[in-house]
């Protein structure tokens, strides 16, 4: 426990130190922003986050994750500070999940920041909370599977750009399998279907948490992240 | 206290891929020794520490630091162990000051250590006047430097240190040295370098090792004095020793000559000769002369010499 408060801290301190995460940060919220004038400013528009949040989820995701979570064991490759993160007593695990929650933060920090539309929302019209709060938590599941993604394809390369170009693609074909899946039929149709990431947040926009669609985002992450582990623990083995 | 070495390395062998980096090495490392490793580049030192640090996993043999199999408890010797790779890799990102305690955190300290230990190793190291600085900011001798403050900052009982004088100025290297020597006794430590005088001032006992295999191990006391000015010839002659050792005694520039008697009328021979003379051509033709049998004539460790050859050149420059 100690160890992994103390490598979060340290990767959490290195995100805040780098422009990179302000540069993120302020994109990332100017186009919620730009999605959520638009899911607004039009005829017969509703009162909810659903058109910004559906939108960030199926673009920003898919980029902003890998783009967190790329520095995360690349950057340590190519300094070669992991021979030193690995020769210290720290079990490997601690320093997977040490990193993944510190990339979890930072997008946790942002998604905070676009509750500034809901806030805007609730002053000049009435809202449905429930909506708002399942799309919330979609969103943050969401960020949660495709965050640990992005974090095995940085174990993969001493290359920032490569390990956020292998997450990306990573997270580009969960986010994208029902569309494989409308040209097929049948079983594997129906399996492809049940594995894409947005159909699974489908249900939280509506306004619906349903347990399975919690477990798959659950799952999904720690399939992920366990894959990272032993990623990490290969070079002990090679 | 027990006599069992603190690192045991047990026929060692490690495979980059299809290439042996190093190949059946085996040495120990008792408590409280400074041990030196040296070797060219390339040699396979840093592959060693590697090994024994537990960041890579030996290809064939065992490694153990106080008992402890660096492969089946890991965890255990890496809790022993302070390490500085040979790149210093630093976070450039941290302060000196917040570096010193995520590492002393890391290598589960208790605060209070940290505390006393931090201003400690500041003082030890030099470091006092960029304590507060970030690391990326700072010269690679006082990167350096930190490399070496992190490394003893949990006092650990096993120090790695992966040639630590390289690129810090003629006084801090002396001030290193000493440093490292009087580390000894407590701590358990191994040092490479490629410097031939380092390791006679710093080491106990100096392992020299290239292209993968250790080549000798000795004093450096004993090193030296094997280099003095000499070079070593081993022959195998059939013929009355007596008569033979003095004949070889005539050769202008042998000088000494010891013998062991082998079966079969022959004896083995080990002249020493001056540096830089190869005597092997007039040897073999005051044997032949005399009607001996020459049965084999082959001058020592040339790569031992040529080894010495590179070190020496690499320290000059
Ligand atoms: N990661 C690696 N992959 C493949 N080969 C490697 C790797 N690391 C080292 N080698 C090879 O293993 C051999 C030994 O390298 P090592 O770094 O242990 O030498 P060294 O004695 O530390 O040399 P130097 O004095 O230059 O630091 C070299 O031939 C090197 O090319
Ligand atoms: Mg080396």
């Amino acid at each position: 426990m100690r160890n992994i408060r103390a490598i979060l801290r340290k990767e959490l301190g290195t995100y805040f130190a780098s422009p990179m995460a302000y540069i993120m940060a302020g994109v990332f919220l100017a186009l919620t922003g730009v999605f959520f004038v638009n899911s607004v400013d039009q005829p017969f528009a509703e009162a909810s986050v659903r058109g910004l949040l559906a939108t960030s989820s199926f673009f920003l995701l898919t980029l902003v994750s890998p783009l967190l979570t790329m520095r995360l064991f690349a950057e340590e490759q190519k300094l070669g500070t992991l021979e030193l993160l690995l020769t210290a007593p720290v079990r490997d695990y601690e320093v997977v999940v040490a990193k993944f929650l510190a990339s979890f933060v930072m997008l946790a920090s942002m998604a905070l920041a676009t509750l500034f539309y809901a806030a805007l929302l609730a002053y000049y019209a009435d809202p449905d909370l429930g909506p708002t709060f399942s799309a919330y938590v979609g969103f943050l599941l969401y960020g949660a599977a495709t965050l640990a993604m992005g974090l095995l394809a940085s174990t993969l390369s001493s290359n920032q750009i490569v390990a956020a170009v292998v997450g990306f693609g990573l997270i580009l074909v969960f986010t994208l399998v029902d569309q494989v899946s409308n040209i097929l039929s049948g079983t594997v149709a129906r399996v492809l279907e049940r594995l894409s990431l947005s159909a699974h947040f489908d249900a939280f926009n509506r306004g619906v948490i349903d347990t399975a669609d919690i477990a798959y985002f659950l799952i999904l992450m720690a399939v992920f992240l366990f894959l990272t582990i032993r990623s990490v623990e290969s070079r002990r083995w090679r | 206290m027990s006599t069992q070495p603190m690192i045991e390395v047990d026929h060692l062998t490690k495979y980059y891929g299809d290439f042996p980096a190093i190949s059946d090495v085996t040495f120990n490392v008792a408590k409280g020794e400074v041990l030196g490793f040296l070797g060219p580049n390339a040699a396979g030192k840093t592959t060693t520490m590697r090994v024994i640090t537990g960041f890579l996993p030996p290809s064939q043999g065992t490694v153990r630091v106080a008992g402890y199999d660096v492969v089946a408890d890991s965890l255990e010797v890496r809790r022993l162990v302070g390490y500085m790779p040979e790149t210093v890799p630093l976070y450039t990102d941290m302060t000196v000051k917040d570096y010193l305690a995520f590492m002393g955190t890391i290598r589960g300290m208790s605060r209070k250590a940290i505390e006393r230990r931090k201003s400690e190793v500041t003082e030890v190291c030099h470091l006092e006047q960029y304590y507060g600085s970030l690391i990326g900011k700072l010269s690679k001798g006082f990167r350096q430097r930190v490399g070496i403050a992190q490394a003893i900052l949990h006092e650990p009982e096993v120090l790695v240190l992966d040639e630590p004088t390289i690129g810090i100025d003629p006084i801090q290297v002396v001030e290193t040295r000493q440093l490292i020597k009087s580390l000894g006794g407590q701590h358990t430590v191994i040092v490479s370098t490629h410097i031939l005088p380092e390791v006679s001032m710093i080491c106990e006992r100096v392992i020299i090792i290239h292209e993968g295999e250790i080549v000798t191990v000795d004093k450096p006391e004993n090193l030296a004095a094997r280099l003095e000015a000499t070079e070593h010839i081993n022959m195998e002659v059939r013929g009355p020793t007596a008569a033979v050792v003095n004949v070889l005694r005539s050769v202008p520039g042998v000088q000494d000559v010891s013998f062991s008697p082998q079966a079969d009328l022959k004896a083995r021979y080990a002249l020493v000769g001056r540096r830089g003379e190869d005597l092997r051509e007039a040897l073999a033709k005051a044997v032949v002369e005399h009607g001996w049998g020459l049965v084999e004539l082959a001058a020592v460790s040339m790569t031992l010499e040529q080894i010495f050859l590179r070190l020496t050149t690499a320290e000059e420059a």
